[in-house]
């Protein structure tokens, strides 16, 4: 019935009935039976149509079933029944999709966000193209107002820009020269000139859409359950109507189980609270990958940190240096040569110090090796290096003076991580770093703790360290000096003890950590492909308060789901009882299914304004 | 061994996709059937020697679902 809307098929036949039941009480029941048919007709025709689709292709729908039971109540003569079960299983279908259209809404709204074109600048002229088809290093300008198209490097200007898609960060962030911009976000004011670094389905904008889409759509270990059931409940069913027109020519109740026959609600159940759960992370800019991860993290009891980059700003920087038997300068001149090639954040702050102090780097080093959880050695004009920690100088049997090891430990009471340089067996300084414990720290650990979690910390800092930021952070259980394969132990320690372990990291350095744990949480995932891959939850901005709200989301979420299967099963239960003791008929038996799987979409729809400040606001 | 996502209009109904899913896997070359029903996109995977991209958008059109988009890889 394509000249009729869905929407206004439904209102057509549903008037319709209503004058048919006028008639019918002024007993003018011709003039109400051809309404009736004409409703029917109406209304069972876009359903006699899909069945019919299916049917050519080897498929039982719940279109056929209700066909068959539309005509089969016609030709004993219910035309009333007829038309209320085609008018109603119409309306419950329009009605379903109006609603599970808003269960979506959030994806919508973060497709919504994509960016459509882009200023391109080649030849010192500006072209507007399809944001699609931008390149790698395309030179993009972005101006007041408009999306920035791909992820880059800003190489000129000076803008606030609105990360919320990607972040969920509602506050601009500025960006100038060497900043990173994502895909999706908005320029406030100002303008930017940036390089494509990522374009395409590259970007982390479209990672965040891909994930968020096939996460929405991963089921839940009890969905998974209903489904079966769901693939036997019908054939079931039907067998049962066959069986009790065959021994009972009781045809009207033949055709009730029909009509019952699918369990739309239990179907759906768990689907819509998983769908609209991701939704509202999504929007925050937590992604929770799917159904399964949702029921894990409700069911979390421990949550494990990582300090570095997770606890702490992972911003480290040179604090102090000691130097022994050369200038300073000299000192980290040679450990920012060897920590040059390392990727660790001690010795990229080394880096950074080296090139404040404006001390050139050339490359003479040779044999540059990575001791993995130790340090880094290398040979510099035919002298041995080695900067790192106390394990690195041990393993190279350098001496430690008193006096020395005296301001290794003063340095570390601190806080502070003193980064070790030796020239063959010689200790030629010591450097400190300082990592600051993130402020909003203290209050997450605390808040876990209040919702009845175990909060410990693993790092591969030493004890003084360790002991100094876990103290400032309020926990009470740590564990230093672990390479990373010993975090893994740990962790499987706690999970063989029945502990449900979370770990919280930044996904970087932590990787194997973070895919052990029962849940894998990594923190500030924009733009990082690593951390989005392996987590199981990932918090796109750092913002570490983002924590305690995803796993309370996860609790809401898996609550929905089992009111819902609850409720649903429920429904299941009462209607084959209804059938049975003849309370409910055909069209009563259709607006029950129907008005059960509204009930349970709207449940679900509740969660997407789920916030738990509200529920803080509360407690204390 | 491809992967074909067709973007469809008209899902509306889970059980839809549950029908969806087991009609495409019961065609030629086809290992996985896919539908995401959230994003209302079918995700097929099929071997290209066997199987025709084409033919599968023919057999959603039939069904009544609208291919508004698609993209191999």
């Amino acid at each position: 019935m394509k000249f009729l809307s869905k929407g206004q098929n439904v209102f057509l036949t549903g008037t319709m009935i209503l004058i048919a039941l006028v008639f019918q009480y002024f007993h003018l029941s011709i003039l109400a039976d051809a309404f009736l048919w004409v409703s029917t007709f109406l209304a069972g025709s876009p359903i006699f149509k899909k069945a019919f689709r299916f049917v050519f292709l080897k498929v039982i729908s719940i279109e056929l079933l209700v066909t068959i039971a539309v005509i089969g109540a016609f030709f004993i003569g219910e035309f009333l029944e007829a038309a209320a079960v085609s008018f109603l299983f119409l309306l419950g279908s329009y009605l379903e999709a109006r609603t599970l259209e808003k269960t979506r809404s959030s994806l919508k709204l973060l497709l919504d966000q994509a960016p459509l074109e882009a200023r391109i600048i080649k030849n010192g002229e500006q072209q507007m193209i399809a944001a699609e088809n931008v390149n790698l290093k395309d030179i993009l300008l972005i101006q007041s107002g408009e999306k920035i198209p791909a992820d880059g490097k800003v190489i000129e200007g000076d803008a606030f820009v609105n990360e919320a898609a990607i972040t969920g960060e509602p506050l601009p962030v500025r960006k100038t020269a060497d900043d990173k911009v994502f895909s999706g976000a908005i320029l406030d004011n100002g303008y930017l000139k940036i390089e494509a670094e990522k374009v395409g389905e590259d970007t982390t904008f479209s990672k965040i859409l891909q994930l968020v889409e096939e996460a929405q759509d991963t089921k839940a270990k009890s969905q998974r359950f209903i489904e079966k059931f769901a693939v036997y409940y019908t054939p079931a069913i039907i067998l049962l109507s066959i069986l009790v027109f065959i021994f009972t020519k009781d045809i009207r109740l033949s055709l009730t189980f029909l009509v019952i026959s699918c369990p739309g609600a239990l179907v759906i159940s768990a689907p819509v609270s998983i769908v609209a759960g991701i939704g509202n992370g999504a929007k925050q800019g937590i992604l929770i990958k799917g159904g399964e991860m949702t029921e894990k993290a409700a069911k979390l009891n421990v949550i494990a940190f990582d300090k570095t980059g997770t606890l702490t700003m992972g911003k480290p920087q040179v604090v102090a240096i000691q130097a022994i038997g050369l200038s300073q300068n000299e000192l980290v001149e040679v450990t920012a040569k060897l920590e040059s090639l390392s990727e660790h954040p001690l010795g990229r702050a080394i880096v950074a110090d080296a090139e404040k102090k404006g001390i050139l780097l050339d490359e003479d080093l040779k044999d540059f090796r990575v001791h993995k959880g130790m340090g880094v050695s290398a040979t510099i004009h035919h002298a041995n290096w080695i900067v790192g920690n106390r394990e690195l100088l041990k393993v190279n049997q350098v001496e430690i003076s008193k006096e020395t090891e005296q301001y290794i430990q003063n340095e570390e009471n601190k806080g502070r991580t003193a980064v070790m340089a030796a020239c063959g067996q010689e200790l030629k300084g010591i450097i400190s770093i300082s990592d600051q414990v993130r402020p909003e720290a203290a209050e997450t650990v605390k808040q876990l703790i209040a919702n009845g979690k175990k909060v410990i910390m693993l790092t591969g800092d030493n004890e003084r360290t360790a002991s100094f930021v876990a103290n400032e952070i309020g926990i009470d259980e740590y564990y230093a000096s672990l390479l990373p394969e010993q975090k893994v132990q740990k962790l499987k320690e706690l999970q063989s003890k029945g502990f449900k372990v979370g770990m919280v990291g930044d996904g970087i350095n932590d990787t194997p950590a973070i895919a052990t744990a029962d849940v894998g949480i990594a923190m500030g995932g924009a733009g990082t492909d690593a951390a989005m891959e392996t987590a199981d939850i990932v918090l796109m901005s750092d913002r570490m308060e983002k924590l305690p709200y995803s796993l309370n989301l996860a609790r809401a979420t898996t609550r929905n789901m089992k009111q819902n299967l609850f409720f649903a099963c429920l429904v299941v239960a009462l209607l084959l009882v209804g059938v049975l003791i003849k309370w409910v008929y055909l069209a009563s038996g259709m607006m029950l299914h129907e008005l059960s799987v509204l009930i349970v979409i709207l449940n679900a729809i509740r969660l997407l304004k789920y916030n738990d400040h509200y529920r803080k606001g509360v407690q204390s | 061994m491809k992967t074909i996502t067709f973007q469809v209009d008209g899902l509306t109904c889970p059980s839809c996709a549950q029908h969806i899913e087991k009609v495409m896997t019961g065609q030629k070359g086809v290992q996985e059937t896919k539908v995401l029903y959230n994003a209302q996109k079918v995700k097929i995977s099929f071997d290209e020697t066997v199987g025709n991209s084409s033919e599968y958008e023919e057999i959603l059109n039939k069904l009544g679902y609208d291919v508004k988009s698609q993209k191999i890889a």
